[in-house]
C-alpha cells in the first residue's frame, strides 16, 4: 500500500521536477530560470498546443537550441521573442501582443461577464417583480 | 414577438461563426516573410559536402524553394508535381533539405528523380528557422527583387502550381533588383 501511494505520489507530482533537456543548459540558475520561463512563452509550431518546453518534436529542440543561443549572445527577452515573432508570426507566442486585432481576444473575458451579469440582472429584477405563487412557501414577511 | 428574435438572433449568430469556423483553415500559418527580403542562406550542397550553395546566387533571378525530409510523408505525395513543375522549367525549384540524412536524401533524388537545380543540406535545421518553416513540406516563391512572394504549406500539387503560383511569375520576374 505505502508503495502505491508513492507511486501515486511521483506520478502526481513528479512533473514538475522534469528538466526540460537532458542536461540543464546553463550552469547559472538565474539564466536556467529564465530559458525555462521562455521556453514556456514560446509555441511548438507543429504541435500547436504544447510550448517549446514541453515537447520534443524535431522543431521543438530545434527552437530551444535556437533560443539558448539567443540567450548565450545576450539578447534580452525581448529581442528574442522579437526574433521568433520576426520567423513564426505573433501565433509562435503563447500570450499574443496586445494590439487593435487583439483587443475583442483581450476584452473576452471582460465581456462575457459583463454581458453575463446584465443578463442575470435583468433576469432577477423581472423573476422578483412576479407574484410568489408557491403555495407551500409562506413567503418573506405577508406579501 | 420581439422577445423571441434576441435568443432567435443570438443563436444564428453563434451558428454563423460555427459556420465559417468550420470552412477555416487553422493548420495553415500566415507567414510573416511574405513580402520581406528571403533570408539568406549559405549551407553544404546534398550531394557534395565539400561544396557550398547560397541563395546569393539566384539575386535578380526568380525561384523556388521548397522544403523537403525523407521522413516527411507529404514530401513523397507532392514528389510527382514538383516533378512536373521542373519539367515546365517556368522557374528553377531549390531545394532545402531540412534536418535529414544525406545518404537518405540522396538515395530518395535517386530512387525518385530529382526535381531541384540544387539541394542545400539543412541536417541542423538553422535555415529552416530563419524561414520560419514548421512543417514540411513548405515551398516559397521569391521574386527577383529577393522579396518572398508566397507560402504554400502542405503538399503541393500542379493544380495549386497553377491557380496560386503561376498568376505571380510574371510579378516574381518583373522586379529588377
Amino acid at each position: 500500500m505505502k508503495h502505491v501511494l508513492l507511486a501515486a505520489i511521483v506520478t502526481l507530482f513528479g512533473l514538475q521536477a522534469f528538466a526540460i533537456d537532458r542536461a540543464p543548459a546553463f550552469e547559472d540558475p538565474a539564466m536556467q530560470a529564465r530559458y525555462e520561463r521562455l521556453a514556456r512563452e514560446l509555441r511548438c509550431l507543429v504541435c500547436r498546443s504544447e510550448t517549446i518546453a514541453d515537447s520534443n518534436a524535431q522543431l521543438a529542440v530545434d527552437l530551444r537550441r535556437q533560443l539558448r543561443e539567443l540567450m548565450a549572445a545576450g539578447k534580452s527577452d525581448q529581442e528574442i521573442l522579437q526574433y521568433m515573432t520576426d520567423r513564426y508570426g505573433d501565433y509562435v507566442l503563447y500570450k499574443p501582443p496586445v494590439a487593435p486585432r487583439t483587443w475583442l481576444l483581450w476584452a473576452a473575458p471582460a465581456l462575457l461577464v459583463v454581458g453575463g451579469g446584465i443578463a442575470a440582472a435583468i433576469v432577477i429584477s423581472r423573476k422578483s417583480k412576479l407574484p410568489d405563487t408557491d403555495p407551500s412557501d409562506p413567503g418573506l414577511g405577508a406579501s | 414577438m420581439i422577445k423571441y428574435l434576441v435568443p432567435i438572433g443570438l443563436f444564428a449568430a453563434l451558428v454563423g461563426f460555427l459556420y465559417f469556423g468550420l470552412g477555416r483553415d487553422k493548420q495553415t500559418l500566415p507567414s510573416p516573410l511574405i513580402g520581406k527580403p528571403a533570408p539568406i542562406f549559405e549551407l553544404t550542397r546534398l550531394d557534395d559536402p565539400s561544396k557550398t550553395f547560397s541563395n546569393r546566387e539566384f539575386a535578380g533571378k526568380p525561384y523556388v524553394l521548397n522544403v523537403w525530409g525523407t521522413w516527411c510523408v507529404g514530401c513523397r505525395q507532392e514528389h510527382g508535381a514538383l516533378l512536373e513543375i521542373a519539367r515546365r522549367g517556368e522557374v528553377p525549384i531549390v531545394g532545402l533539405n531540412w534536418n535529414d540524412d544525406r545518404q537518405q536524401a540522396l538515395s530518395w533524388l535517386q530512387q525518385l528523380g530529382d526535381p531541384y537545380v540544387v539541394s542545400a543540406f539543412d541536417g541542423e535545421g538553422r535555415v529552416a528557422i530563419d524561414w520560419g518553416v514548421y512543417g514540411a513540406p513548405e515551398t516559397f516563391l521569391i521574386g527577383a527583387d529577393g522579396k518572398v512572394l508566397k507560402k504554400h504549406i502542405a503538399p503541393i500539387t500542379v493544380q495549386i502550381w497553377e491557380q496560386e503560383f503561376v498568376p505571380l511569375l510574371a510579378q516574381a520576374r518583373a522586379v529588377s533588383p
